[in-house]
């Protein structure tokens, strides 16, 4: 075990050297959540240009077919598990679990509500992708994650994730075009006994993420707009939400059929995965019928001014009833 | 029945006129249940108004009303200034101003509420559980036998009773599915709830009132604040209620200042009358699995329960019996408001919610009963328990029965120590 100093300076150094866009430390590495053993892997997902979307779908929203430019980012090899959610869900858990004290900006983070139900809806914690979050609360997760870490986490926009997911290719499925295929890369509702698997469990895509398909949707940062690729930017393509529903999640999941399923599918959020929250307002972090919804985390290669990273975490959710 | 000028829509005793025109509905308790409860009523798009709110926070009061104006609008939200009602003793006025009530503060209330909105006779929805101690039950039982004899409607938020995958299981065992029921195990364990921190200035009063969960007169441990729901269930199999307890408990991971006296695991046997036992097992532990459900075994099968839309019904060799559809299920919170308003509107009688919800209520308190003494005790040992935990006076300088010891902790029971009943 290193002590609390030795890990902070490691991290001071990471950020500084991480402003160079040919930095040759820019490789996989894995990020300890300090004080804890929970550990989770990401891995450089280099600078590129792709062709976003599909001009053949029966879906109207994925086209028209553009080129898109993707500055360099990490991304997560797993989707966000319940063994790390929970430490942030929990601030009592996390004070019992840290080998240390977690520090006053920490202690101050507002967290979630502790939910009225089941959120892991009997589907097992351990080695599972945590569920149900809403994309504030996914948010926040990233914001208590830079608070223990200084290392700015967040989700990817729906730009970065499609140019993640396809890894390079440019057919249906980044392993080619036959859904057959897909359950030796995903739990998807043919095989997944309608449940969350534990992440990590099929193969990854050729740049090294698993689960990019199925076992769970994931939330990106942009607003939902089915008329969006008609007019995004081609640099860095992202659609800051302003309004509360609906926001866009990719992916599929456990729930998801085979069938629907592709690099370019654009899922969206729902106020019906909040139909049965019995309170009002309704929560602000939860999603109590949404078991099939969570997150991977991404951090850009030269991150936004501090002024800037202050502004993405401190959004204000909007009042949901 | 026609020509009267009618004061109140449901003035005819036993049996209702249809009402005139909307039907006016105050809330008492306007906190996330409270006012969840009124948009329930609203959505059900029956003519309602609410006229009044009533809750000990002006702070909360306010907060709620400005939800429900602001979602529903002057024509459905007339709530005069003089109609916030707050403190102690804004309930009685806020009941008489109404033909429906919600009750939905903390439960430690209920019993005074449900007595009040009974004796004026209103129509009500309360919220579970019913009450925290033997003495609150003893109270609600009276007042539900009042409520028949005047044909009041009474819905409780035991949902799980308005949610189909446990109507249509439950009726398939009870005609014989899987045979006699002979056990069963009901779980509510996940990490637990809110904490309210004690801020400067606030009376003891005011500091229990706001942090309430932790405090037994107001909420009565999880296992009755909580846990009811899975406990209701058994008693529904099993078309009875236990006639002894046994059970061990304590406080292993939850054990703050703010915490109050609650403990963080109970389990316990519930034996019923043919001598067959349910386990029942509620724990608050972040970190460790999560498990609310409700199994039964009988002796021709089994069958599994959830709150998620389980209904499965499973013979011994593993043929499946009954496997309720999981999708597009109704809200059975927004069900019992449907079928309650469907009901008040055609001015008929026809929910007694409130028998069952005390028995079931009090089948919990037996439980932490038996925790909280490591004690067995039955049925009528636990009915007739004379500790009330009510404070004599209710009043924001008046001290509640627990206090906390100079070193701001909390006593808490201490089974082989505590007495109980």
């Amino acid at each position: 075990m290193c002590n609390t100093k030795t890990k902070y300076l490691v991290i001071g150094v990471v950020m500084l050297m991480s402003f160079d866009d040919n930095d040759s430390n820019f490789e996989s590495y894995t990020q300890k959540i300090p004080g804890t053993q929970v550990i989770f892997d990401l891995i450089p997902i280099q600078k590129g240009t792709f062709r976003m979307g599909n001009d053949d779908s029966k879906n109207l929203d994925e086209k028209p077919v553009h080129e898109v430019t993707i500055d360099p980012f990490w991304m997560a090899t797993h989707e966000v598990t319940w063994d790390a959610f929970e430490l942030f869900l929990d601030k009592n858990y996390e004070l019992a679990i840290s080998e240390e004290p977690i520090g006053a900006r920490v202690d101050g983070l507002s967290r979630p509500s502790l939910p009225y139900l089941d959120m892991t809806f009997g589907m097992g914690k351990e080695g599972k992708p945590a569920v149900g979050m809403t994309q504030y609360g996914a948010i926040q997760y990233c914001h208590w994650l830079f608070l223990k870490t200084g290392i700015f986490y967040r989700l990817p926009t729906e730009a970065e994730w499609e140019y993640a997911a396809k890894a390079g290719s440019d057919t249906r499925f980044f392993f080619g075009d036959d859904p057959a295929v897909l359950q030796e890369y995903a739990w998807v509702s043919e095989n997944s006994k309608e449940s969350t698997q534990k992440v990590g469990t099929k193969k990854p895509n050729p740049w090294g993420l698993f689960d990019i398909y199925g076992n769970v949707l994931e939330w990106t940062y942009d607003q939902y707009d089915p008329e969006f690729y008609k007019k995004s930017e081609t640099s860095n393509p992202k659609n800051p939400p302003l309004k509360l529903y609906s926001r866009v999640v990719r992916g599929g999941s456990f729930a998801t059929d085979s069938d629907e399923l592709s690099a370019t599918k654009r899922f969206r959020s729902s106020p019906d995965w909040k139909r049965i929250d019995p309170q009002i307002p309704k929560s602000q972090w939860w999603f109590p019928e949404a078991p099939f919804l969570g997150l991977r985390l991404v951090r850009p290669l030269n991150p936004p001014s501090p002024e800037e990273i202050n502004v993405y975490y401190t959004q204000s959710p909007i009042t949901d009833y | 029945m026609t020509g009267g000028v009618l004061a109140s829509p449901f003035i005819l005793p036993g049996a209702y006129a249809a009402p005139a025109n909307e039907l006016k509905l105050a809330v008492i308790g306007c906190g996330g249940r409270g006012t969840g409860a009124v948009f329930q009523a609203m959505e059900t798009g029956h003519p309602i108004k609410l006229v009044a709110m009533a809750d000990a926070f002006r702070d909360r009061l306010d907060s709620s009303h400005k939800l429900i104006l602001d979602k529903y609008g002057a024509s459905k939200v007339a709530v005069d200034d003089d109609m916030k009602l707050t403190g102690f003793e804004g309930y009685k006025a806020a009941i008489a101003a109404a033909d429906v009530v919600i009750l939905a503060t903390p439960p430690g209330f209920r019993p005074m509420h449900f007595e009040e909105a009974v004796k004026q006779g209103k129509q009500i929805f309360m919220e579970k559980p019913v009450a925290t101690d033997a003495a609150g039950i003893r109270r609600v039982l009276k007042a539900a036998e009042e409520a028949k004899a005047k044909k009041l409607n009474v819905v409780v938020g035991l949902q799980r009773h308005y949610q189909n995958n446990y109507r249509e299981t439950i009726k398939r065992i009870h005609d014989g599915a899987i045979g006699d029921i002979t056990g069963g195990q009901v779980y509510w364990n996940d990490g637990g709830v809110w904490v309210k921190e004690r801020k400067p200035g606030q009376t003891e009063m005011e500091y229990q009132m706001r942090n309430w969960y932790y405090f037994n007169w107001l909420c009565g441990d999880h296992i009755t604040e909580q846990h009811v729901h899975n406990i209701d269930v058994a008693n529904w199999v099993k078309q009875g209620y236990p006639v002894k307890a046994e059970g061990t408990g304590g406080r292993q991971v939850r054990t703050s200042k703010e915490n109050g006296e609650i403990f963080d695991h109970h389990i316990v046997s519930f034996t019923y009358a043919d001598g067959s036992v349910i386990h029942s097992e509620c724990r608050h532990f972040p970190g460790a699995a999560n498990r609310v459900d409700e199994s039964f075994q009988g002796t021709k099968g089994k069958v599994y329960m959830s709150g998620g839309n389980h209904g499965v019904l499973t013979d011994w060799k593993g043929n499946a019996l009954y496997n309720h559809p999981r999708d597009n299920q109704p809200n059975p919170y927004q069900q019992e408001h449907d079928e309650l308003w469907a009901v008040l509107m055609k001015g008929e009688y026809k929910f007694a919610d409130a028998e069952n919800a005390a028995k079931s209520t009090m089948t919990s308190i037996m439980g932490r009963y038996a925790t909280y003494s490591g004690k067995p005790l039955t049925w009528d040992e636990a009915m007739n328990g004379s500790v009330d935990l009510f404070p004599d006076k209710l009043d924001w300088d008046a001290l509640p029965k627990l206090l906390p010891n100079s070193d701001g902790y909390y006593p808490h029971a201490v089974p082989g120590k505590t007495k109980v009943i």
